[in-house]
């Protein structure tokens, strides 16, 4: 049985009972430095149950780097990362799921890929099948389930990446540029899947350069520059009125020069 | 006899399925297979292994490894028979100038091999795979397994490489097999043992086989690679 909240087990559908105010994620002032340089510092931000929590910064202040952290694939330097107040753990990962930039196909098909991950959760073999097929359904991907999966669009392997993530139910879903060079009718499949996943309950992280992805899919806003945080809050807030000159050089699609975080 | 008719009488001897020959071809791949069995055995999750942990000392192993590659193959002999002669630590169990002892000494030269190579392979594999499956929570022998499995179709050429090894090999089998009729000669001993002996039709039909088996074993893996099943899985 996975270790993730047991309240999840029976169907990928079922909307998660999980409080809307929940934190899941608490980071607190937390930092990564290797070799003398600081990537992140001082960085804090609550990733709320049921929310979609949007990253924005140019390339190098840190965003992808944070996602690593809330994963747990990397250790932080300095502060802490709390999983609903608890230490990450293994137990925490088992309950997230994160997409890269680039997906990573397995060398097998498209069902052996989802149950792969699913086996590896420790579900069973007819939940792995149930589980496999009601993602792909989901995804739009059934009738490419015999196909190996390295011979998809590049649009669909980032579909399958989506949903083979989404197939363990996690309560937190974490993409890095989940559309980075993806084509407009692709990036829309894929924004619809992940908006298809919030509806159903499960909280997002999203890194993205793409303004326009950014207001259609945040709650939350974060805009890292430089390894820290220069202004989070409420997505249509910070749209309207950016407080920092740096976001609103972003947003209006201006350059701004970068200063070290340490 | 000129050459030309040399190779007629090579030719009439595989042709008429001469019991000797074929007896000797026998044995050579009793032997080989075997030996290679073991080693992809042996071989293929100790290259995965280290092509996918981390560990203190890895670079000596990997090192090890490559070197163990390049063993001389008389010096492998040697020792195979210290251990397996009636004084070495292995004497009791009688080995020495059985087939068994070929099997082992080509175990020694050839799962360096397989075990070096599948590293390279694994590793490159597992640098594309790490951050995933440190997402899905992979555990350590489900990686090796999912990695051995992933590189199914690059995998066979370095079979194929141990292959070469052990069936080319004269320097060890010679030395702790004895080149014995009928017990443990094989197609490379007898190409020594018959060429300076003189006898070079039987020398020629070995090596026009042992060509023949090369080049079956080749078109083989190239068939594997060249598949359209292979192209969408490598």
């Amino acid at each position: 049985m996975p270790k993730c909240d047991a309240k999840r087990q029976s169907s990928l559908g079922e909307v998660i009972d999980s409080k809307i105010e929940l934190p899941l994620i608490s980071a607190r002032d937390i930092g990564f430095s290797l070799n003398g340089q600081w990537f992140l510092k001082d960085v804090s931000i609550t990733v709320r149950a049921r929310k979609r929590t949007v990253l924005i910064g140019p390339n190098g202040a840190g965003k992808s780097l944070l996602l690593r952290l809330f994963h747990g694939l990397i250790p932080a330097s300095t502060g802490e990362i709390l999983w609903k107040g608890q230490k990450l753990s293994s137990n925490s990962q088992e309950c997230q799921a994160m997409v890269f930039q680039r997906p990573v196909m397995l060398r097998r098909s498209v069902m052996a890929n989802m149950r792969f991950v699913l086996g590896v959760r420790g579900f069973a073999g007819r939940e792995q099948t149930r589980r496999a097929k009601d993602a792909l359904e989901m995804a739009g991907l059934t009738s490419l389930a015999s196909r190996p999966a390295r011979v998809l669009s590049g649009g669909e392997q980032q579909c399958l990446a989506v949903a083979r993530a989404l197939a363990c139910g996690p309560e937190l879903l974490l993409l890095d540029e989940p559309t980075a060079s993806l084509d407009p009718a692709a990036t829309s499949r894929v924004e619809e899947l992940i908006t298809a996943a919030h509806e159903r309950g499960i909280a997002v992280v999203m890194v993205t350069h793409d303004q326009g992805q950014a207001r259609r899919m945040a709650d939350q806003l974060v805009f890292l520059q430089s390894g820290r945080v220069a202004e989070a809050g409420d997505a249509a807030a910070m749209f309207a009125t950016p407080k920092s000159p740096a976001l609103r050089a972003w947003l209006d699609g201006r350059l701004f020069v970068e200063t070290e975080a340490n | 006899m000129n050459n030309d008719g040399v190779l007629l009488q090579a030719a009439r001897l595989i042709a008429e399925w001469d019991p000797a020959l074929f007896e000797i071809v026998l044995l050579s791949l009793q032997v080989t297979m075997s030996a290679v069995v073991i080693s992809c055995l042996l071989g293929l999750p100790l290259g995965a292994a280290v092509g996918a942990f981390r560990f203190h000392g890895r670079g000596a192993v990997i090192l090890i490894l490559n070197v163990l590659m390049g063993l001389p193959p008389v010096v492998v002999g040697l020792l195979v028979y210290l251990v397996l002669s009636a004084s070495g630590p292995l004497g009791v169990l009688e080995l020495l100038y059985t087939p068994t002892a070929m099997i082992i000494a080509q175990i020694v030269l050839v799962t360096p091999i397989i075990a070096a190579l599948s590293r390279q392979v694994i590793e490159d594999l597992y640098l594309e795979y790490a951050e995933q499956f440190a997402s899905f929570g992979v555990s350590r022998y489900t990686r090796v397994r999912a990695l051995l499995w992933d590189a199914r179709y690059t995998l066979p050429t370095v079979v194929l490489a141990g292959v070469g090894r052990a069936v080319a090999e004269v320097g060890a089998v010679m030395i702790v097999g004895g080149n014995i009729n009928h017990v443990t000669r094989v197609m490379t001993t007898a190409i020594a043992l018959e060429t300076s002996r003189g006898d070079l039709e039987l020398a020629l039909a070995l090596g026009i086989i042992l060509l023949a088996l090369a080049l079956v074993v080749n078109v083989f893996v190239m068939a594997l690679r060249g598949t359209r099943v292979r192209g969408a899985y490598a």
